[in-house]
């Protein structure tokens, strides 16, 4: 037990250590790497809770392949934090209005199982304990038996986002020469070559 | 005093022997493998390959060790120090961290956990961060370019690596690494899924940036690519990382489709007790069966132009990969087949 309160602690301490870094480093390729930092941390605390599937998503979408598109990014662009930090003071209030808001939320969520332990049993689809089935098939339960219609309209919502993105930043240029594999593999000898015979002293 | 030795001090002990007879051996087989490769390649160019150290060169890869490691580490003077020396050692700590879960025969295994299919797919997902930090760091155009190919070649072909392992998933009805070979005691996943197979071991040769798909290398192009400006062990670190992460893909492959430490046939002695003997065998025969291929694709291909790379993960292999997800569900639920 000592153990896992020693690890709870530790990846806890990282996690909040390396979330203050992420807005308060200059570099912003640091920033990006202390967030992912604080996923591998975030990951380390779901293992803590036995909720390993959960924790290894984490690291394969975020830290996989979403945090490999913010540093790709990053790195690209040259963003200048210090400029993006001028007006800073303006909006922070707006900023602490969001976190107050979330923390209330918060507040109000876990409050509701201290004040009244009962609450836990009401849910329509409670997850069952993790000692009888593994997280992955409660998770498996859960999404796709139970709420599969949301699901769908959230995959939905999701491919609708992913077209408009891609709609709005396709465009067609001009004079770029592409590769077309079925052209190049289907033209004939005929189309293409033209033999000429050519005489001395006269040329083509 | 005797329950925090009893509690901590002897597990402790042992975690470190067991990871240690793991890790030890991984990284004799790494020395290997490059005068494996130096051999193979060889071979393939009727040429004789390292025959100087020792009989037949077989101490050359620890010349090589020897000469890298007393050599001296130049930081280039615009580099971004932590992050350049962190680089070569987050690459080579990915390649070693995920043996943990890899099983060598049936229960031999550090870590059976029951999502380590996810565990292996994290894992050899985060290998692209080694070579971007290295990039960036390095303050050099080259090893920019290499970094940044690198970065979109990792990410495209692991989307369809994901659906290659999800329609293992569906046959196999596990996550965990045992039951997925165990569930190939009937039949290994190379046959039924042949083309999901040939995916993988492509998606896998980008993954490790190997040839035909060693564009964040080019070394004639961008000189070396994201490691042009590491010198001596920090150099080796990588090499070392890159030959690792190769065993340990083989590992993946000869696990999801060649049937980890099954034997081929079901005949004395590989049955009953003497399956536990060869079990390790059979597996390690089936990695290097895999590794020799990696090396004699490098023989054989001259390398990917980058627009055919990507051409061949997004167009080619994403639609496929996916229509066979599909194919494979329909006729799991079609058929009955599904694992319970």
């Amino acid at each position: 037990m000592i153990v896992q309160a020693i690890c709870f602690y530790l990846f806890a301490a990282i996690t909040v250590a390396s979330g203050v870094m992420v807005i308060a480093s200059r570099n912003p390729v640091h920033s990006v790497l202390f967030l992912i930092l604080a996923f591998f941390n975030a990951a380390g605390l779901f293992v803590l809770m036995g909720a390993e599937f959960l924790a290894l998503i984490l690291v394969i979408v975020y830290v996989g392949a979403v945090a490999v598109l913010f540093l790709f990014v990053v790195m690209m662009l040259n963003i200048d934090f210090v400029e993006l930090r001028q007006g800073f003071l303006q909006y922070l209030p707006v900023g602490v209005v969001i976190g107050i808001v979330l923390f209330v939320e918060l507040l109000l969520i876990f409050g509701a199982w201290v004040v009244a332990p009962d609450v836990a049993k009401s849910i329509a689809a409670p997850t069952p304990s993790p000692t009888t089935v593994t997280n992955t098939v409660a998770l498996g339960q859960l999404l796709y038996t139970r709420y599969v219609y949301v699901f769908q309209a959230a995959g939905m919502i999701l491919l609708v986002a992913m077209v408009g993105a891609i709609v709005l930043t396709l465009r067609a240029r001009e004079g770029v020469r592409k590769q077309d594999i079925a052209r190049q593999v289907g033209r004939r000898r005929a189309e293409t070559l033209e033999i000429v015979k050519v005489r001395p002293r006269q040329g083509v | 005093m005797g329950n925090l030795l009893q509690g901590y001090v002897v597990p402790g002990a042992v975690m470190i022997g067991e990871i240690l007879v793991i890790v030890v051996p991984v990284l004799i087989a790494i020395a290997y493998l490059t005068y494996a490769e130096r051999k193979v390649l060889a071979w393939a160019q009727i040429r004789k390959g390292p025959n100087v150290v020792g009989p037949f060169g077989l101490w050359q890869p620890f010349a090589d060790g020897l000469k890298l490691l007393l050599k001296e580490t130049v930081i280039p003077s615009g580099a971004n120090r932590v992050v350049f020396i962190a680089a070569p050692i987050l690459s080579f700590g990915l390649s070693l961290l995920a043996w943990a879960v890899i099983p060598f025969s049936n229960g031999v295994v550090l870590a059976n956990i029951n999502v380590g299919i996810l565990y292996l797919f994290a894992i050899s997902s985060l290998g692209v961060y080694g070579i971007v930090m290295a990039g960036w760091s390095s303050n050099s155009k080259y090893a920019f370019l290499g970094a940044l190919r690198s970065a979109a070649q990792m990410v495209s072909y692991e989307v369809s690596m994901g659906f290659v392992i999800v329609s293992v998933l569906l046959c196999a009805g596990s996550l965990n690494l045992t039951d997925i070979v165990l569930a190939q005691r009937k039949i290994w996943y190379c046959i039924p899924l042949l083309p999901m197979f040939i995916v993988f071991f492509v998606s896998v040769l980008a993954e490790t940036n190997r040839s035909p798909f060693d564009l964040p290398e080019g070394e004639s192009e961008l000189v070396a690519g994201f490691f042009v400006e590491y010198s001596a062990m920090a150099f080796a670190l990588f090499y070392l990382g890159e030959y690792g992460s190769m065993i340990l893909m083989s590992a993946m492959t000869a696990i999801l489709f060649l049937g980890g430490w099954l034997a081929p046939f079901n005949i004395e002695p590989f049955t009953g007790l003497g399956a536990h003997l060869w079990g390790g065998f059979w597996f390690a025969l089936k990695v290097a069966f895999v590794l020799f291929c990696f090396l004699w694709v490098r023989a054989t291909m001259p390398r990917f132009r980058y627009d055919q790379l990507m051409r061949l993960g997004w167009k080619v292999f994403l639609p496929l990969s996916l229509f066979w997800l599909v194919l494979t569900a329909g006729v799991l639920v079609g058929m009955g087949w599904l694992p319970t």
